[in-house]
């Protein structure tokens, strides 16, 4: 079994034309061990109690991808259970028996989907080993039917809770020897089934990391500096530590040198934690606090500074040629015509409804942790490194989050409460206000590109040439700031040219839900439907025509995906998927008979990320004061053979449009290297009012299915700004709307 | 100081000072976890009860304020669960995260005890406060138009 963190390394670096490769490697890297990873058993992953109820462990962590359905449904399935008499019970960190337990990349459904079906069949296998020794009869003449096995010749049954004492005796069956179903006899894969905590979610239930209560326990709050990385030089410690509830006051002195790259865990921030009876309490003190801090160097980073160096970057010889083929420059100079751009997006927060915060509880030399972390193991090291204790003495329980969007695969806020709880004598929550989460946030980070286009007399595009100004030093670029050799569209145009070039940035950032494709397709994308227009062609004919080209050699490599199955090529992008997902959106949101009006239009959009393939169409209209309305969107979406749980599925394509429009209207600016937002008045999302009606529309192909996290996400950017650009003949280059002069009505 | 509430039809005496927001009251004194803490500024909605049938932001309500006004939290919206809002989520399958919808819920019981057959529209003006960053909004539009016909046809003619 092929299943560890260097395949989910190369998926990303492969999926979404290797954009994500940079984002992961460093988390990834320092998660990987040496050694073959364990063999999966189903005795881990399933129990059988005797009156016939199945637990089933769900060994990732679930922030709202519905995971806890979706792996345990791929096991019950070739189980061969009623999905009623299941319960999923959520594991606890333990890789050695479950195998990777993140949700990140959008990777759980393409390394699941092969390992957790063989699981549930060696299962299916040790209950008819057992009752075919128990009857004397052969294996080959049983079968199995809804928690039964059966014996036709003898007319003989059992249920899998008579059998499965004995079955979890026997020793597991090679994985890769188990037969899987014929997908037509599906029951519960392709079948939508309630999320498993959506019960107690709708009756208020403790589920969340804010909800772990522990007797005796105290309530942390940080106050970190209005800078990135600023130490305390002193405080009133005295003074605040006498005020109510207050029972410690702690100065971290964190382990932060910036630098102009910041590597994805650059160690603590300094700060000052206040521990209380309750966590208002421990607010009310920290207004009481006065600290003089030392800011240090990322003082004098501003957003103003950036943008100016970016223009420099930009004029000047490019830092780094990514990818290049064609004598672009002498074509550029011969193309009849030469559309020519830059475009620029901000710096964006995570902004997860639910702040970051961890329990964790230090006593007899053990830790014990509440993490609503989506990377726990990596969690684990870094506390045992911090704290200087064993990961073996550090027990972690996997908490639901209240979302996570890239932003819990860090593990800061795990860190302090670590770090808190080991200073001690109580079980201590960490939990961080908005206005922290927005602060200190591991940001999307900003981005300027410079873009040259060519066309011949017929309007086809001959030269495609793209200088990217991002963050970083020599050698890195910052997380979620990379682009890959294969991003779209290279490989395409008859010449292209990627170059990089990067400026300091003291500044942590990360990876936010389809890190650099949810900024990058709209760069494309846009710029694809500038080009179009320019040509006087439709934008969706043009981009067919594109992928029509003969496509170069994919250079990131050819590779067979992800966990055992079959290699497919997925991971390289199959213009045929592509045209597929455009032609579909097409077609259902009329894009053919579209209607042309003032103030009124339709964009198209279309992207290829963490392996899968989504279209949109956007339908939006511009009032006289600007103020933009997106009525409905159509998106058309190619995960391959199956849709393991539709009704999520869908609802996470609702989201990912939804959170994309979001996007539109965000920045996060700096002003003496003090971040400018706060809350959500001045770092908005989208509110009901301003939700479009959506529909979402399946392309099924012979491909394994993949995952849903991120893909459904960055086509509706560009989608809505070409929409705009119908409706008023403006084209937003800059982000936000508001730096274009647009805002949502 | 003790302060007395009225918190899902059960009379409580607090110990706690009457600045203190209601959301930190339920969650950290009565261990009533439903109502949830998003932005402490109104901003979010995640925190959403009723207090006297009016759905109010319980991280800026000071529990001094609030007096003898009964205080409904999700956990005591429906004595089993089944509240038609309730039972409308969960056939639809509404959360992703889930964090924001225990608010959500709320604002909408307040939305139908006024407009029992509330308008796309007068969804959409009750239901503005309250965030939801998974982007679920057209499940919610859904949920309580379907909980509406449902509470309809439920009620006596």
């Amino acid at each position: 079994m092929r299943l560890n963190r260097r395949s989910f390394l190369q998926l990303t670096a492969l999926a979404g034309g290797g954009l994500a490769l940079e984002l992961y490697r460093s988390p990834f890297a320092a998660a990987q061990k040496p050694g073959t990873p364990p063999d999966l058993t189903p005795q881990a992953f399933i129990h059988i109690a005797p009156d016939g109820v199945v637990t089933i462990m769900a060994r990732a962590s679930e922030s709202g991808q519905g995971m806890r359905n979706m792996l345990p449904m791929l096991i019950a399935e070739e189980l061969d259970v009623d999905w009623k008499n299941v319960r999923v019970q959520q594991a606890e960190l333990n890789e050695k028996i479950y195998g990777h337990q993140f949700s990140g990349g959008s990777a759980n459904t393409p390394q699941g989907w092969e390992p957790m079906r063989r699981v549930g069949a060696a299962g299916r296998q040790l209950l008819i080993t057992s009752s075919a020794q128990t009857w004397g009869v052969p294996e080959a003449e049983c079968t199995t039917q809804s928690g039964r096995v059966l014996h036709a010749a003898s007319g003989r049954s059992a249920g899998y809770g008579e059998l499965a004492t004995k079955a979890a005796a026997l020793p597991a069956p090679a994985l890769s020897s188990v037969k899987l179903k014929d997908p037509k006899d599906y029951r519960i894969i392709g079948h939508s089934q309630e999320g498993v905590d959506t019960r107690a979610i709708v009756t208020g239930k403790p589920l969340f990391g804010i909800d772990v209560q522990l007797p005796g326990m105290l309530y942390a709050a940080i106050e970190k500096a209005p800078v990135f990385a600023g130490k305390v030089k002193s405080a009133n410690i005295d003074q605040v530590k006498a005020l109510p509830g207050v029972r410690h006051v702690l100065v971290i002195d964190g382990g932060i040198t910036p630098a102009a790259y910041t590597p994805w865990e650059p160690g603590m921030e300094p700060g000052i934690a206040i521990v209380a009876d309750t966590w208002w309490q421990a607010q009310q003190a920290r207004k009481q606090l006065k600290v003089d801090w030392d800011l240090g160097p990322a003082a004098t980073q501003s957003t103003e500074v950036f943008h100016k160096r970016a223009e420099e970057l930009l004029k000047a010889p490019p830092g780094t040629i990514v990818r290049k083929y064609g004598d672009v420059d002498a074509v550029l100079k011969s193309s009849a015509k030469v559309v020519e751009a830059t475009y620029d997006y901000p710096f964006i927060a995570h902004v997860t409804l639910e702040p970051q915060g961890a329990t964790a509880h230090w006593k007899d030399g053990k830790l014990e942790m509440w993490s609503t972390s989506t990377l726990p193991a990596d969690g684990r090291g870094l506390v045992a490194k911090t704290l200087g204790i064993q990961e073996s003495d550090i027990t972690t329980h996997m908490i639901r989050s209240g979302g996570s969007f890239g932003r819990r695969l860090q593990n800061d806020y795990l860190v302090e409460a670590a770090w808190i709880a080991k200073r001690v004598d109580a079980p201590v929550k960490l939990l961080w206000s908005r206005e922290d989460d927005i602060a200190h946030d591991p940001f999307r980070p900003g981005g300027t590109f410079g873009l040259k286009g060519g066309l011949d007399a017929q309007g086809k595009m001959t030269v495609w040439r793209q200088h990217f100004a991002t963050f970083g030093d020599e050698k890195h670029s910052t997380s979620g700031g990379g682009i890959g050799q294969d991003a779209y569209p290279a490989g395409f145009p008859p010449a292209y040219a990627l170059y990089t070039s990067a400026q300091p940035l003291m500044l942590r950032t990360g990876a936010l839900r389809a890190p650099g494709d949810n900024a990058y397709c709209w760069v494309a994308q846009s710029f694809l439907d500038e080009l179009a227009h320019a040509a006087g062609r439709d934008p969706l004919e043009f981009q067919l025509e594109l992928l029509s080209n003969k496509q170069a050699p994919w250079t990131s490599g050819e590779h067979d995906a992800v966990g055992d199955h079959e290699p497919t090529g997925q991971s390289v992008l199959i213009p045929e998927r592509y045209k597929g997902v455009l032609e579909l959106v097409a077609e259902k949101s009329g894009w053919a008979k579209r209607s042309k009006q003032p103030g009124r239009g339709m964009g198209i959009a279309a992207w290829f990320c963490h392996l899968g393939y989504f279209a949109h169409v956007a339908d939006v209209s511009v009032d006289a004061q600007n103020n933009v309305t997106v009525h409905r969107v159509w998106a058309a979406g190619d995960i391959g053979s199956q849709v393991i749980n539709p009704a999520a599925a869908e609802n996470l394509a609702f989201g990912g449009i939804i959170e994309g429009m979001s996007h539109l209207g965000q920045e996060i600016t700096l002003v003496d290297g003090k971040i400018q937002q706060t809350n959500f008045h001045n770092h908005p999302l989208m509110r009901i009012r301003q939700a479009p009606k959506i529909e979402v529309h399946w392309r099924k192909t012979d491909y394994a299915p993949t995952g849903l996290g991120e893909p459904g996400l960055p086509p509706i950017l560009p989608a809505v700004c070409n929409a705009i650009f119908a409706a008023t003949g403006k084209r937003i280059r800059t982000l936000p709307l508001q730096r274009s002069g647009f805002s949502w009505a | 100081m003790p302060i007395q509430l009225k918190v899902n039809n059960v009379a409580v005496t607090v110990d706690a000072p009457p600045d203190m927001p209601l959301l930190w009251v339920l969650r950290d004194i009565l261990n009533l976890k439903g109502a949830k803490f998003g932005c402490g500024m109104g901003l979010c909605g995640s925190c959403t009860v009723l207090v006297g049938g009016r759905a109010v932001r319980s991280c800026m309500t000071k529990v001094g304020a609030i007096g003898s006004e009964p205080i409904t939290t999700i956990e005591g919206l429906s004595p089993d669960g089944q509240h038609p809002l309730q039972a409308a989520w969960e056939a639809l399958d509404v959360p992703q995260c889930g964090y924001c919808q225990a608010g959500q819920i709320m604002s909408a019981a307040a939305l139908l005890q006024r407009a029992p057959h509330p308008t796309d529209a007068e969804i959409d003006t009750a239901m503005s406060g309250n965030l939801c960053r998974c982007g679920t909004y057209t499940r919610i539009r859904e949920a309580i138009h379907e909980a509406a016909e449902a509470g309809a046809a439920a009620r006596p003619k």
